[in-house]
């Protein structure tokens, strides 16, 4: 049981993916700047997700966890934003 | 996958993180109903929303931002920290963690009471008289950052209880799935806030 | 084989633990005496609930005013729903029969959360007695209806925050059971013991605790929604404000359709357990009925909108729910066919808990056809909110998850009290409560086809002989109760010892005393076979 999940990341790639994560901010808060329109909630949320999926494979260690676990998260995200279209099935139809 | 049965006084740390990440989910989706409704009232009032979000401080924002972000990468890094057994380091970096969370939420704190001075409440006079979509955007505003600041405090409380369980060696490099459990959590609100703020202070 | 012959076996009930007394109950960490914990305290409860719902039959009994004022019954039938559907219909099943047999069918000496289970025990006494304070206390009991619609529920006066912290404290108690039920699923299963061979009550469970965990958050944050309508004023759901009403009635139904599997499915589960035992033939169709669970809780996460046809909806989206309920037709249709296979050609014992189950396939298909009538959207507008409905979810809920419960416990009671009770009583009692059980609601669909609305108090003359037969059904469904229960209480102490295995049942519960000890099983048990292996002669693959 204690080879599961013990793998030891290294201090360095906490903080290459902290550099990552604030430079991804910086493109986010930049972006507000550029003005793309109808896109601008559509590249922010998308700036987001990616900064999202980094935190959870990288800092909360999913990248080593097993396929269960994996399957589980990636299948939450896809049941919420299958909820969110379902729901817009009614707005955008009314 | 079968495992026996373990019926010892700890849980054994797979099963403690399964038990975890499901919780999580739990999480996710209580926000998430936020999050739906916050997606069908932008879609309605977009030009309000927009307007609305002009009110809100983008540095306070962006600089929360980097508190939640730094932070999780200190917790993250505590969990090395306990697995090579460096204690001391391990300690400091919970304590980080938990003065950043601090940080987060007296900006909080100043951002709010910043509002508040303008009259800008849920039920204010001021707000009734605003377009209907700003009133809406406040009421999420409100919601959302009240909520997820709650979520902060009960992880620092979490946190707080780790330094105590590092310090007496409950937690140790042979156990640490309460460090790793509340690391997740942390992690949680992060993640929250990572999609609030481009949500609520990018979208001018 | 059986450790109770031998004198040295001390069941869970003797067991000394770290406590004596009462405290041995309110801190035991047993998953069996929290199981009873649930099933005494939602017996209370339910009786609680069925005096409520029988006093609104006898204001029904004549037009006009009875024995109660139009202000009360409206109370009584929102705590009426709020206790029915929150307190008994979506915890007992899960709480009670998954508590007491998830570990033993697996194999397991406990959840894998003890302590977490307790603590949802508190919390769904907390939850309960803020309900039961909500009728009693402040400005009058709720007059909203269990479903809390906006925006009456963020205006009426009567104490609506009481049931709507009930009903957040007792989501996120079915929360805690189901994440426990996943994760002991997942981590505990005895060496042997393949996915595969998981009996299928646990595969309900599971399907179930998925749903319980993926659903119940959303109704936990609607309901902070609403409390937040009413205490700051924030305005999402009030059209005068610039919300929207119907918003509300999409995130209610995210999650309390799902909930209609969480209360179905374990019952489902229950009596998929007691077909092949009283057949002494395994399981038609194991592989199908697993996946069927599986099914229903994944379709029917998606086919809320089907109870918001009337509400303005888009034409698109009830076009996409009629469907998808319609969908969810089949996985139940496939598991009555396979409940039926297995008893062709088996050598049947009509025990009670069989009559039950059989009972059971019977009202649930009533209820389940005339579910297809109210999700095509054609129907449903002339159906919708019309005593048909109420007659339709009391065939489903009562006739379906009530009547596994009482499946259920007539099947594992003596495992559970180590007891035998009365066969006659038994028998009088589950007819008896059949006979009632149709009196009182199959007249409901007929009225209500010819327009008798829910949730009124007057009616026309022209409904009375309707609403008649229906209060005489439910005196009657009311005294078969009190046999069942009198049967059961009385048994429980006097009855006859039982033995380990009165049914010859095959799965894991079976194979040890009854009462079960403190620890379950002397030995973790090897798993071998499938888990409706019932000897080589009968067919067994």
């Amino acid at each position: 049981m204690k080879n599961e999940g013990s793998h030891i990341s290294s201090y360095t790639s906490h903080a290459v993916v902290l550099i990552a994560l604030l430079a991804l901010t910086a493109i986010s808060v930049a972006a507000t700047e550029w003005h793309f329109g109808a896109f601008t909630v559509g590249v922010a949320l998308l700036i987001a997700s990616i900064k999202v999926a980094t935190v959870i494979i990288n800092f909360m260690h999913v990248k080593h966890e097993s396929l269960f676990i994996k399957a589980m998260v990636s299948g939450v995200f896809v049941l919420f934003a299958a909820v969110i279209v379902i729901t817009f099935i009614d707005y955008y139809l009314r | 996958m079968s495992v026996q049965a373990i019926h010892n006084e700890r849980i054994d740390s797979e099963t403690g993180k399964l038990g975890m990440w499901i919780f999580l989910f739990t999480e996710l989706f209580l926000f998430g109903g936020l999050f739906l409704v916050y997606a069908v009232f932008r879609a309605k009032y977009s030009a309000d929303f927009h307007h609305a979000a002009e009110e809100l401080n983008t540095f306070i924002g962006t600089l929360n931002t980097v508190f939640l972000l730094v932070s999780s990468m200190t917790v993250a890094m505590s969990i090395t920290a306990i697995q090579k057994d460096d204690k001391k380091l391990a300690l400091f970096l919970v304590g980080l963690t938990v003065l950043l969370a601090g940080l987060f939420m007296m900006n909080k704190y100043f951002e709010w009471s910043h509002k508040f001075e303008f009259k800008i409440y849920p039920g204010s006079e001021v707000l009734k008289n605003l377009p209907q979509g700003e009133l809406l955007f406040f009421g999420l505003y409100y919601m959302m950052t009240g909520l997820h600041a709650l979520h902060v405090l009960i992880g620092m409380i979490l946190l707080l209880i780790n330094i105590v369980k590092i310090k007496n060696g409950t937690v140790s490099s042979n156990h640490y799935l309460h460090l790793e459990n509340s690391g997740l959590y942390w992690h949680l609100v992060d993640l929250i806030w990572i999609f609030l703020f481009p949500l609520l202070y990018l979208i001018t | 084989m059986n450790a109770s012959e031998n004198g040295s076996h001390v069941s869970f009930l003797e067991h000394k633990g770290k406590y004596k007394g009462i405290l041995s109950w309110l801190l035991t960490t047993d998953h069996k005496k929290i199981a009873l914990l649930y099933l005494y305290s939602i017996m209370i409860f339910f009786f609680v609930g069925v005096i409520l719902g029988l006093l609104m039959r006898i204001e029904l009994f004549k037009p006009g005013e009875t024995i109660m004022d139009a202000q009360t019954y409206n109370g009584m039938f929102t705590i009426h729903g709020i206790i029915m559907i929150f307190i008994i219909v979506i915890p007992a099943l899960p709480a009670i029969f998954g508590n007491f047999f998830l570990p033993i069918m697996i194999g397991a000496k406990d959840v894998a959360f003890p302590k977490l289970n307790l603590f949802s025990w508190y919390l769904f006494i907390i939850g309960a007695i803020f309900g039961v304070l909500s009728q009693f206390i402040g400005e009058g009991s709720p007059d909203t209806g269990w479903t809390f619609y906006v925006p009456y529920s963020a205006e009426s006066s009567t104490n609506v925050i009481y049931a709507l912290v009930a009903a957040f404290i007792l989501g996120f108690s079915s929360i805690l059971t189901g994440l426990n039920f996943i994760v002991t699923m997942h981590r505990m299963r005895a060496p042997g013991m393949g996915w595969f061979r998981m009996p299928l009550f646990p595969w309900s469970l599971y399907a179930t605790g998925w749903i319980q965990v993926l659903a119940t958050p959303i109704v936990g944050i609607t309901l902070l929604m609403v409390i937040a309508e009413r205490v700051l004023k924030i305005g999402f759901f009030d059209p005068a404000l610039g919300g929207d009403p119907v918003l509300f009635q999409h995130l209610f139904w995210i999650y309390s359709h799902p909930a209609v599997y969480i209360m179905i499915l374990p019952g489902m589960g229950i009596v998929t357990e007691i077909f092949p035992t009283f057949s002494q033939k395994p399981v038609f169709g194991y592989t199908a009925i697993l996946f069927s669970s599986l099914a229903i809780a994944f379709v029917g996460y998606f086919v809320w909108g089907h109870h918001m046809f009337t509400a303005g909806i888009s034409y698109g989206s009830r076009w996409f729910f009629s469907f998808l309920t319609f969908i969810v037709a089949v996985p139940s249709a496939i598991k009555v066919f396979n409940w039926i296979s297995t008893m062709y050609g088996g050598s049947i014992d009509l025990k009670p808990p069989l009559l039950y189950a059989i009972f059971f396939i019977f009202l649930f298909m009533i209820g389940g056809f005339t579910g297809l009538t109210l999700g095509s959207v054609a129907t449903d507008v002339q159906a919708h909110d019309t005593a048909f409905v109420v007659a339709h979810f009391h065939y489903i809920i009562f006739g379906g998850m009530g009547f596994a419960f009482f499946a259920g416990l007539h099947y594992w009671f003596p495992k559970i009290f180590g007891k035998m009770y009365n066969n006659t009583l038994a028998y009088a009692g589950s007819i008896v409560i059949f006979i009632g059980f149709n009196l009182l609601y199959f007249p409901q669909f007929i009225i209500g086809l010819q327009g008798m609305p829910r949730r009124y108090f007057d009616y026309l003359p022209q409904f009375q002989t309707g609403h008649q037969l229906s209060t005489i059904g439910g005196f009657i469904l009311f005294i078969g109760l009190i046999i069942m229960v009198y049967n059961l209480v009385y048994h429980a102490k006097k009855g006859a010892p039982a033995p380990s295995n009165p049914w010859k049942g095959v799965t894991l519960e079976w194979q040890i005393p009854s009462p079960p000890s403190h620890e379950n099983f002397e030995e973790i048990p090897q798993i071998k076979n499938h888990p409706y292996f019932f000897g080589e002669s009968t067919g067994n693959k």
